[in-house]
This record gives C-alpha cells, structure tokens and sequence, in this order.
C-alpha cells in the first residue's frame, strides 16, 4: 500500500522527502523562520493561485524541530530527458503574472543576489578545502583581495589555492564587476525592484499539478520576495549568452514574458539593458557553483560548466564602458 | 593572452571551422594569423561549390550570421553558429539546479 518515503533532494539548503502524494521539505536549519513562514503564506495567498503552488496544510509539531519543515502536493517536474518539452512559455507566463502581482502583504527581499554571494562564498571555501558549509555572512568575506593581494587580511589559503586558476580569477572578477546590490550588499534600486519576485528560477521549479497534466506552477519559495523581477529572467539570460539555450528557446521565453505584460523588460526593443547585471550576476553564480563543485568532486568542468565560466571571462574582460550600472 | 592592437582589450581565442581566430572582447574585432584568412576562404569556396544552385538568400555561406536577436556584449561570440544540434546542446543538470 504505502511506498517508502524517497528523498529527492538533500542539500544544506533543504532535504526534500516524497511519500506518496505528499512532498516535505526540511529547509536550512538557519532560515529566518518568520521570513519564511511569510513566503510559505505567499504560496498559499488566492492572489497566486494558478502561479505557485500551493502548500499543504502543516500540522504544528509537538516539538519544535532542528529544522523547518513544509508540506506540499506532489507535481510532475520538467522532463530532463525531452528538450524539446521544457515549459519555456509557461515559465515565462508565469513569472509575467508573478511579477505582475501585488504583494498581498509585507515581504522580505528575494534572496538572489544574496544566493549569489553564497555561491561565491562557496567557491572560495571549496578552494581553500573548508568545510563545503558556506559562512553565515558571505558579504563580509575578505575575498575580494585575492586577485590584488594588498590587503593582509588576505587568508593564507586564498593566496596559494585561489590565484593559480584562471577559471576562479574570472569568476572573481566577474563578481567584482557587479554593482552592490547584485552581490546581496545593498538593496536593490528603485524604482521598478519592488515587484514578487521567485528568486532562484531554473527548470526545477516547475511541476504540473495536479500530476501528471495538470497546469504549470512554479515551487519552491524559499529565496522568493520583492525585488529587481529581471532576476527571475537572469539565469535563462545568462543560459543564452553562454550559448547553453538556443535562441528559439529563448525567444520563446522572452516573447511569452512579453506577451504577459512582463515588467522586468521593455515591451519591445532590446531587454539587455534590463538583464545585463542579474544576468552577469547568474552567470558568476553558475560558474562559482560549478567550479566549487569541482573542486570538490575533484574533476574538471564538464562542457556546459565550462561556457558559463568562459562567460565569466569576457564579463571578466569588459570594458568598463560596456558594463551596464556603475559596478559599485 | 593577446591584447586588441585598436583598443587594448584581451582578445579570445575561438575556433571557427577549425581555423583559431582570436576576437576582441571589447570591440569584438577579430585577428586572423598567417593564412588563416586564406583557409577560410578554401573553406567559404567548399561551401559554395556544396551548396545547391538556390536563391542566395537567406542562407548565408560565411560568416554564420548572428540571429536578430539582442545579445549582451559579454555574450559567446558564435551566437548563431553553434547551434547544429537544436535543443540539444542546451539540455544538461544545470538547466535543473541552482
């Protein structure tokens, strides 16, 4: 009758557990509960209903847990194996009318560019062999010395492992092209970044429900919030320019946004001026991700991770005139 | 690494056809070495004697033209010529993680 649970995911970020038709997740044990809670509600508002999924109803533990623990409907997830079906207009639309959408009541910042900064973050403690376990507050890393090594904060590890790898060097210096607010140190720009964002969009978070046919929906709350909505277009952005997304796919997904009213782009006209710095910042993200994930696993860049960290390089590059934004 | 003799940026170097051009980050001007312009001509008259008797357009023999649509200047400098398996190149782990 009853299948054993099956873990489908377990990071430090969350460990998501199905049984049956029910999908839990345990998310960090450092979430800011109340900011949470607050994104949980937001999934569950009537003003999102047909854009993300909703909750299931949690039953209050009799004790508090180490970690906080969600409740959701099981949906279909977008087939790894058919790129020829992957929602890219129904991502779009969704993320239209998410973005579209007034905050039904107060929320904390979509997490990105602070998703960013960790990734950066874990990039560096990858290198130096630490614990894979990102510091608390990223931001306040002195890592930002490692290319120019004149500050003597500069920790010995850095000094040795980092500088030897062009690969980290471009990633670091993409991430130093970046303006603060991109790299989760100051908020984001008014106006336009006060929209309901997703904040960590990729084909992961969509599912069909109810299963197997149902409508698209996006998941997975737990960076979502208000801010720039031209994040939540970063990372196909950044797909595109890395040449990982074809362009079809990609003017389907910039056309179906526009089609929606979108806010993040222009209607018409080019949308870089829009995406260029979330896009540079997702581009960095991806690589440093990649790159920590090698040094873990202890193997070289597979050829996808290696256009996201050739991207780096030309970001890495640019001439200061071509940069979007002041770069902080 | 080369730097752009016009205006000073880092040059890459890609392979087009199997010839190396090194092309300009910033003014994205390319640099072709000794001979490198006359394999690519081999390579464009190759194309043309291949190539069907059709109208010209809108096929182009060389350069493969860039798509229409915007790109950033940061963006893979084959844009519109890398793509022979549709939808292929683009399907991997990190279209589904963050």
């Amino acid at each position: 009758m009853c299948e054993p649970p099956q873990v489908l995911a377990d990071r430090p970020d969350g460990t998501v557990v199905r049984s049956g038709a029910i999908v839990a997740k345990a998310h960090a044990a450092d979430t800011d509960r109340e900011a949470l809670a607050a994104r949980i509600a937001l999934a569950a508002a009537p003003q999102l209903a047909g854009i993300l999924l909703p909750p299931l109803t949690a039953p209050e533990p009799a004790v508090p847990t180490a970690r906080p623990v969600s409740l959701w409907p099981l949906g279909a997830p977008v087939d790894p194996t058919d790129p020829g079906a992957a929602p890219w207009a129904e991502a779009a639309d969704l993320l239209a009318r998410l973005h579209r959408t007034e905050p039904p009541f107060p929320l904390p910042p979509m997490r990105g560019p602070a998703k960013a900064a960790r990734a950066v973050a874990r990039m560096r403690a990858a290198l130096r062999g630490d614990a894979i376990t990102p510091p608390r507050d990223p931001a306040a890393e002195p890592g930002d010395v490692i290319a120019l090594p004149r500050d003597p904060a500069v920790e010995p590890g850095d000094a040795i492992a980092l500088p030897r790898d062009p690969a980290v060097l471009s990633v670091l210096a993409g991430w130093r092209s970046l303006p603060a607010w991109a790299r989760g140190e100051a908020p984001a720009p008014a106006p336009g970044a006060d929209a309901l964002c997703h904040g960590d969009l990729h084909l992961g978070q969509l599912v069909r429900h109810p299963a197997p046919d149902g409508p698209w929906l996006l998941i997975d709350m737990d960076d979502a919030g208000v801010g720039d909505p031209a994040w939540d277009l970063g990372r196909p952005a950044a797909w595109y320019a890395a040449g990982l997304l074809a362009p079809e796919d990609w003017s389907i997904f910039l056309d179906a946004y526009r089609a929606a009213g979108g806010p993040a782009v222009p209607a018409d006209g080019d949308p870089w001026p829009a995406l260029d710095v979330p896009a540079r910042a997702l581009t960095v993200q991806t690589a440093a991700v990649a790159l920590a994930k090698c040094a873990t696993e202890q193997r070289d860049p597979d050829d996808h991770e290696q256009l996201m960290i050739e991207s780096c390089a030309r970001i890495a590059t640019l001439p200061p005139e071509l940069a979007t934004g002041p770069a902080s | 690494m080369m730097q752009c003799p016009k205006c000073h940026a880092q040059m890459n170097t890609y392979n087009r056809n199997g010839v190396q051009i090194e092309q300009c980050n910033g003014c994205r001007g390319i640099f072709l070495d000794y001979g490198e312009l006359e394999s690519l001509t081999r390579l464009e008259s190759q194309w043309a004697q291949q190539a069907p008797p059709a109208p010209p357009a809108p096929q182009q023999a060389y350069p493969p033209a860039p798509p229409a649509a915007h790109a950033p200047a940061w963006g893979a400098p084959q844009h519109g010529g890398h793509y022979g398996h549709r939808r292929q190149k683009g399907f991997g782990r990190m279209l589904f993680s963050s």
